[in-house]
């Protein structure tokens, strides 16, 4: 193992300034992380959080500015030397090697492992090692077949065995199970308390940061905006510091659910092999009602992007029946445009649009084969592709530089609105969507989600897939849990508990 | 072969059996090769130009050096030549391995020929055989134990990556880069970098290989001399689950598979033998047929490898 530094460091940026050609990513940051202290920071897409902690890494030259690492000025020009300073990270997303067991996950990130690896002395330091930890993680399978949350500890014990105390975390919990995010943080927490271990924790959920953090610093465009300790601010103060003066959508009241009508969208009886192909996804019995969100939880991994296939058409059933309005749904062209079904699937970018058509052409994709009174047509019908465009553009509030610019151009959120629009205008009455806000500003969020609860309200039958807890308890009227490729558990919202549905998303019950 | 007792059908297992050392050798170092290339998370379908450049090379130096084990170097270091130029090519951005690996195909073919049509004729010292069938007082047994040195060197080879993967630095390195370039990065290595030896290395194999064939079976150099055994040694890898013993057994398969026609003929068969020389071919066709599916991606690819992405 390599030396580790006894303590935890402290960590001070000071007049930290970054600029990306004539983008000035970050101005003058000055933040202040104590030793052994658990430091939130906080901001929206682009605030620069990113950029910050990048810079501290050393993958990243600042522009101008310094950085004190346990109060002395340090350069930390490469990773290596933020390395060798005691400064790890733990991504979003995971950098384990799914194929590699987490003990040789573990073994080859360390820098002065020997040409031929002797597995009987390195398993005995490891278990030495481990016995030092407050918690363990199984290290002789492959990491690709351990839970989200045991990956995020074992991404944190290989920080602490590359002799790491100072721990930069981006979004650590994005990827958990309620639960597991408490387990995971409430370890790290009582590492800081002991002094073991300081702590920069990303996040953008404000529970986690008031149960777990001491002190938080909010960027809002590049500029530090403010300080404090978590016990003197309430959400809605971090709230206002990250979004300053912008208004976010209001959410309409929902109207009641006839909950006599008969089923929109009814699955029955189908089963699927997943993408593995080892595991099946069954799925016994979904209703969807008009006027109804009916929401899926579960952890990523665990069906929910089959059963989205299955219903778009895009992976084959073994058995069982699609059932839209009555009629049975074969996921063609023609089926959804009949029964005014719709789809808005993750990433909508990739998945929900040609990257490279303009907004105009993308916007059109319903009807470009169509004339007004629904009759295929030969001959594209130019003037009308751009009226159209033009009417959702202004109606959905799409930014776009024009309607020739290709829509890979626009800003995440804008790409999800011009999606939106597509998806939502004209008679639906049945929308598709999954994890529509990832990645999205609160502005964006706020708008989006105000939109999904129009249609619902209008009398849309909504089908929502989200990774997102907050997202689910937000806008269902019920929540389903799937785990293992079955729906699990079904709650309506008024008595949903976020530990129960946690559990079940993790297979405990 | 001086003389053959009578052994009935037992002839045709055994013939397979001697077919599928001797032809096999090719296989097995073109995909052990091709798993270390595959490994680090890249395809070279160029093996197939290296094994036929390979041949001629291994046997023009056997010629004019009058040594069959210069020509096996040569053919070797001309490999590693090949994989080199496929990994510094594929080092810039937007260039696809398959696409690159085709016209190397070609373009190791095309030398080959263009260089080789001198050695056509002339006949170059072969590669000694080592008699494992000494015990053995009929013909046919001490002939299909007739093994090459480089088939035992192969077989020690597949044992021996079958251990560096799990227990060297390398070996571990190896597949973090070809399961993951971020994991890869966030480490300090250069994927880049790995897959470049990566594939020289497994260029450096498919020479020899190549220099197999024209140095002791067949034992000849001419332009159709691979018939395609480059190709098939991917596909085969791919049957293989990426195993360096699984492919070992693999080509032992395909070599059977190959020996089959012949087999055939020498104990008699005078009509049809001919469609099982497609033997390998067929195989091939069953097996990536079989092992492929629409609905869910193979069990333990490489997870940057660009047909499994």
């Amino acid at each position: 193992m390599t030396q580790a530094p006894r303590r935890a460091p402290s960590l001070e940026t000071i007049g930290m300034s970054k600029t990306f050609g004539t983008l000035q990513a970050l101005t003058d940051v000055s933040i202040k992380i104590a030793s052994g202290s658990f430091h939130a920071l906080l901001g929206e897409n682009g605030a620069g959080k990113s950029t910050l902690v990048k810079c501290i890494m050393g993958f990243y030259q600042p522009s101008s500015g310094a950085i004190l690492v346990d109060g002395a000025e340090a350069d930390l020009g490469t990773p290596a030397r933020a390395a060798a300073l005691g400064l790890g990270m733990v991504y979003q997303h995971f950098t384990l090697v799914p194929s590699l067991t987490g003990a040789e996950n573990l073994v080859i990130s360390r820098a002065d492992v020997g040409a031929v690896i002797n597995w009987r002395a390195e398993t005995r330091r490891l278990d030495a090692f481990m016995a030092t930890m407050p918690f363990s993680v199984p290290l002789d399978v492959p990491t690709g077949q351990l839970a989200a949350g045991q990956k995020q500890k074992l991404e944190i014990l290989k920080q602490l065995y590359l002799g790491r105390r100072f721990l930069i975390l981006d979004e650590p919990t994005s990827v958990l199970t309620p639960d597991e995010a408490h387990d995971v943080l409430g370890l790290l927490r009582a590492m800081t308390v002991a002094g073991d271990l300081t702590v920069l924790m990303i996040s953008h959920k404000f529970h986690e940061v008031t149960a777990f953090a001491d002190e938080v610093s909010v960027l809002r465009k590049g500029v530090f905006v403010g300080t404090g300790k978590t016990t003197d601010l309430s959400a809605a103060d971090m709230a206002s510091m990250m979004i300053g003066d912008a208004t976010l959508a209001v959410m309409d009241h929902r109207a009641s659910v006839a909950t006599e009508a008969e089923p929109t969208l009814l699955m029955q009886a189908i089963t699927a092999p997943d993408r593995t192909g080892l595991k099946t996804i069954s799925i016994a019995n979904l209703a969807v009602r008009p006027g109804e969100i009916v929401g899926i939880a579960g952890i990523a991994g665990n069906g929910q992007k089959e059963l989205l296939e299955i219903l778009a058409g895009q992976r084959p059933m073994v058995s069982g029946t699609i059932r839209v309005q009555g009629g049975t749904y074969s996921a063609t062209r023609e089926d959804a445009r009949h029964h005014h079904v719709r789809f808005i699937p993750e990433e909508p970018l990739q998945n929900a649009c040609a990257p490279r058509m303009s907004v105009a052409e993308n916007l059109a994709l319903h009807i470009f084969d169509v004339d007004k009174n629904g009759k295929n047509i030969l001959w594209l019908d130019r003037a009308r592709i751009k009226q159209h465009a033009r009417t959702l553009i202004e109606a959905f509030k799409v930014k776009t530089a024009s309607l020739a610019s290709p829509i890979t151009a626009l800003s995440g959120g804008n790409v999800q609105r011009a999606v939106l629009a597509r998806e939502l205008t004209g008679e639906v009455d049945l929308l598709i969507v999954a994890n529509p806000c990832f990645g999205l500003d609160f502005s964006a969020v706020a708008e989006i989600r105000a939109r999904i609860m129009q249609a619902r309200n209008a009398g849309t039958a909504v089908l929502l897939i989200s990774e997102d807890l907050d997202e689910l308890f937000e806008l269902s009227d019920r929540i389903l849990v799937m785990s293992s490729g079955e729906i699990v558990f079904e709650t309506p919202i008024g008595t949903a508990d976020v530990s129960i549905i946690g559990s079940h998303m993790a297979g405990h019950h | 072969m001086s003389g053959s007792a009578d052994i009935g059908l037992w002839g045709v297992p055994l013939a397979m059996i001697g077919g599928a050392v001797r032809v096999s050798t090719p296989y097995i170092f073109v995909a052990l090769g091709e798993t270390i290339t595959e490994r680090s998370g890249r395809i070279n379908l160029g093996q197939e130009g290296t094994l036929v450049f390979g041949a001629m090379i291994g046997y023009g130096v056997a010629i004019i050096t009058g040594s069959p084990l210069l020509g096996v170097a040569a053919a070797c270091a001309c490999g590693c030549g090949f994989g080199l130029f496929h990994g510094w090519i594929c080092r810039f951005p937007k260039v696809n391995d398959i696409a690159v690996g085709i016209a190397m195909m070609q373009l190791g073919v095309g030398l080959a020929v263009f260089f080789g049509k001198p050695f056509i004729k002339p006949a170059a010292p072969h590669l000694p055989a080592i008699s494992l069938g000494w015990w053995s007082a009929v013909p046919q047994i001490r002939a299909a134990l007739d093994v090459n040195a480089l088939f035992i060197l192969g077989l020690g080879l597949a044992l021996f990556l079958n251990w560096a993967f799990r227990n060297t630095k390398y070996g571990l390195m190896l597949r973090v880069v070809g399961d993951s370039s971020d994991a890869a990065r966030a480490m300090g290595l250069n994927p880049n970098r790995v897959r470049l030896y990566a594939t020289a290395i497994g260029g450096g194999l498919a020479g020899i290989g190549g220099a197999y064939l024209s140095l002791y079976y067949p034992g000849s150099w001419n332009e159709g001399i691979s018939s395609g055994q480059g190709l098939m040694a991917v596909a085969l890898v791919i049957f293989a689950r990426w195993n360096p013993l699984g492919c070992f057994f693999a080509a032992l398969l395909f070599g059977g598979a190959g020996a089959l026609g012949s087999a055939l003929q020498s104990v008699g068969v005078t009509q049809g033998y001919y469609l099982f020389y497609a033997a390998p071919y067929v195989l091939t066709l069953i097996i990536l047929t079989a092992t492929s599916s629409r609905s869910h991606s193979l069990v333990g690819a490489p997870g940057e490898l660009s047909i499994t992405k």
